[in-house]
């Protein structure tokens, strides 16, 4: 059913168990597609997730070692097995909430180390398993389960964050969106193949908890809604520089 | 010159009716279904193939990995 | 040789196999992490023995952001081959609660080395106490059983170390070193003895990863990287790995399992030892460091006439019930020391039950301080019938 991409999966796992429309699993097909392309053999990959709904990309859809952890914590997990065995390709795949909120020490200290790990946001901008509350990436004035008349809190920009806790030039930092599918691909690919610590943020997003409350109309025009909000830049300086409402900067920013 | 034609298969079982391959197409390929499907959802079905031109928007967005087009 | 209780710790470990550290700083087990840091990344891994196939190189040691990230990338690192612990003290295990609760439902085996201090929070972070033996065993969420080692001394220190390891490997399940500040910066002469067995980690086996083999024991650990397409869950899973968290009976049969495994296997693990109890009628039951000031004043004691006894417990939990049900029926009162507000002796009256022939003393001392022969010897001494005795 799905050209080369069957080997990749447990069948016995579809349907997915997300929310209709939800950009998840499009960020999951991508990342089997780029899987598929590069050739790698994922039984010599670990895909290591958090709690939450992005947690669930791998697991339980991957047919590959796969470490479903605690909250927060994949990173920390992922730091254990990169380190004790150099020769597995260690893929951390978890959401904005178990990244930067829960663990974000354990992200920071990552990208400080500069430790060969893949680490692949996906970004809701909110709490999704949890029934939408505030994330430390919902935009001002998003309404949220916990933020009824809008949030007042400013939002983290994970890239700059990331960027910011790195230690090395050459770590693969960069952001795109579900809409951007062949981009997407073509990132997951470059984060599997540098050498040193590389993050991926995905934007991604969620029409049940995030589009209702926000005046979206379906998970279908919040997609398509990415290709109009998005603006590319190849030029780091423009991460810190970038102003622009309700825009979603995207590109490759080191690496 | 005759236009390619491409094979285009929907797993009824894993869609969840986004509607994202019915508005991603640029050709109108699939449509809504005014009746669910064997798991509920009223999914979209291919209802054009004729119409394809093989850009494959479709199966990169569907996040139920239920699209395939065959090139 | 002459060292130290957390340096003797590191070299029971290393003889166990154990080739991973993640750690960070907490007084009074720092020594640990200092001992790992030097020692391990010239360790080389076994080449056979169950450990990492792909390994090549030496032991592992990384110093972590936090205490939750430590256990965290231990259980990480196990599941990638390795024999792996961590070290920390009381604040530290109140953050690793989580992860402990993540390796028993995931059946990792680890060992976790609490070097207890004054509590609670930061308490009195170089003082000994006894305050977590209960924090060990009911800490995390949910039902589940752990194993716990009391050393009273280096040598046990060494020893115990390595028996933490085998026990983790055998039950797949995490196993705590409950030491002290008292044992952990204690200095002694110690037997490095060779000849005490290692249990290695299992090689590759084809049965399901979380299900029982024979005789309520865990089937072997596997790894990652083997081609096994492993599904590992802190979520309610099947034997295979696969989330089933809405069915009644997969709960079910995972805590029974859990529980069963230690439970039904109980007397192969606990150890005890006693002393002059044959006749005795007064019995001390201690453990840890306090047991050393109480096997003195069961000695003082006979020398007065006084038919004293010691009962030391080496292992807390599983808590060795049975000792209690088939007491020798001389013993009518029992005096329990602890450096905490009166802990295992909740387990003591417990197993006693009905056996109300035996009066229960408890003895609490949290004051950072340890127990001294004399004030246990006082207690063997009393006349008094009143039944709590605090340190004031």
């Amino acid at each position: 059913m799905l050209k080369n991409l069957d080997k990749y999966i447990r069948p016995e796992s579809f349907p997915t168990p997300f929310c209709t429309g939800c950009g998840h699993g499009i960020l999951m097909g991508a990342i089997l597609r780029a899987i598929d392309e590069l050739e790698l053999d994922i039984d010599r990959m670990v895909f290591v997730s958090g709690i939450g709904c992005a947690a669930w990309i791998p697991s339980p859809h991957f047919a590959a070692d796969t470490i479903h952890t605690t909250h927060g914590r994949p990173v920390a997990f992922a730091t254990g097995i990169k380190l004790f065995n150099p020769k597995l390709k260690v893929v951390v795949v978890s959401g904005d909430g178990d990244l930067s909120a829960i663990g974000g020490n354990h992200l920071i200290h990552a990208a400080r180390r500069n430790i060969n790990l893949t680490i692949i946001c996906a970004n809701n901008n909110i709490y999704g398993m949890t029934g939408g509350q505030l994330a430390p990436t919902t935009p001002i004035g998003a309404r949220t389960s916990t933020t009824p008349a809008g949030s007042s809190e400013p939002p983290f920009d994970l890239c700059k964050l990331v960027l910011g806790a790195s230690s090395s030039d050459n770590a693969y930092v960069a952001r795109t969106t579900v809409w951007h599918t062949r981009e997407l691909i073509k990132y997951l690919k470059k984060a599997f193949s540098v050498p040193g610590f590389s993050f991926l943020e995905v934007i991604s997003p969620c029409y049940t908890h995030f589009g209702r409350r926000n005046k979206y109309a379906s998970p279908a025009e919040m997609i398509l809604d990415l290709k109009d909000s998005a603006v590319r830049t190849k030029k780091q300086e423009d991460l810190f520089t970038f102003k622009e409402k309700n825009k979603i900067l995207i590109g490759e920013f080191s690496g | 010159m005759k236009k390619k034609q491409f094979k285009i298969t929907s797993n009824q079982n894993w869609c969840k009716g986004c509607e994202i391959c019915v508005k991603i197409c640029p050709k109108n390929v699939f449509e809504m279904q005014k009746d669910p499907g064997p798991k509920g959802y009223f999914i979209a079905l291919v209802e054009h193939p004729e119409l394809c031109i093989g850009c494959l928007e479709c199966e990169l967005h569907c996040p139920d990995l239920a699209i395939e087009v065959k090139i | 040789m002459y060292l130290q209780g957390n340096q003797a710790c590191v070299l029971g470990a290393l003889k166990a196999g154990c080739r991973f550290y993640a750690g960070y700083p907490i007084t009074p087990s720092s020594e640990i992490m200092e001992e790992m840091a030097k020692t391990l990344p010239k360790y080389p891994c076994p080449a056979e023995g169950g450990a990492c196939p792909d390994s090549v190189g030496n032991g592992v040691f990384v110093q972590m952001e936090d205490e939750i990230g430590s256990l965290a990338a231990v259980i990480g690192a196990v599941w990638a081959g390795a024999k792996a612990m961590t070290a920390t003290s009381g604040p530290g295990l109140a953050l690793m609660l989580e992860n402990i609760g993540y390796a028993v439902m995931t059946e990792t085996p680890c060992v976790i080395v609490n070097v207890q201090r004054a509590g609670p929070s930061t308490g009195q972070a170089t003082k000994p106490a006894s305050g977590d033996v209960m924090s060990v065993r009911w800490g995390a969420p949910g039902d589940y059983e752990i194993i716990a080692f009391s050393p009273w001394s280096v040598q046990e220190m060494y020893e115990f170390t390595i028996k933490a390891f085998n026990l983790a490997e055998t039950y797949r399940v995490p196993v705590f070193l409950l030491a002290d500040e008292a044992v952990g910066h204690l200095k002694e002469t110690v037997e490095l003895k060779e000849d005490i067995p290692v249990i290695p980690r299992a090689g590759k086996s084809e049965t399901p990863p979380f299900s029982n083999a024979a005789n309520n024991l865990p089937s072997p650990m596997p790894m990652f990287g083997q081609g096994r397409k492993l599904s590992v869950t802190g979520s309610t899973h099947d034997e295979w790995g696969y989330r089933r968290t809405q069915a009644p009976e997969a709960h079910a049969v995972l805590i029974n399992r859990f529980c069963d495994k230690i439970r039904k296997n109980a007397e192969k693990i606990v150890e005890w030892e006693t002393y002059e109890s044959e006749d005795a009628e007064i019995l001390v039951v201690a453990y840890g460091f306090t047991a050393r000031s109480a096997l003195r004043a069961v000695r003082l004691a006979r020398e007065k006439g006084i038919k004293a006894g010691l009962l030391r417990l080496k292992t807390l939990w599983p808590f060795p019930e049975k000792i209690f049900q088939e007491m020798t029926p001389s013993v009518k009162k029992i005096i329990v020391p602890e450096m905490n507000q009166g802990q295992l002796i909740r387990e003591i009256q417990s197993a006693l039950g009905g056996l109300i022939r035996c009066e229960v003393i408890p003895y609490h001392k949290t004051n950072g301080q340890v127990i001294t022969p004399d004030e246990i010897l006082a207690l063997l001494t009393t006349k008094s019938t009143k039944n709590t005795k605090d340190y004031e």
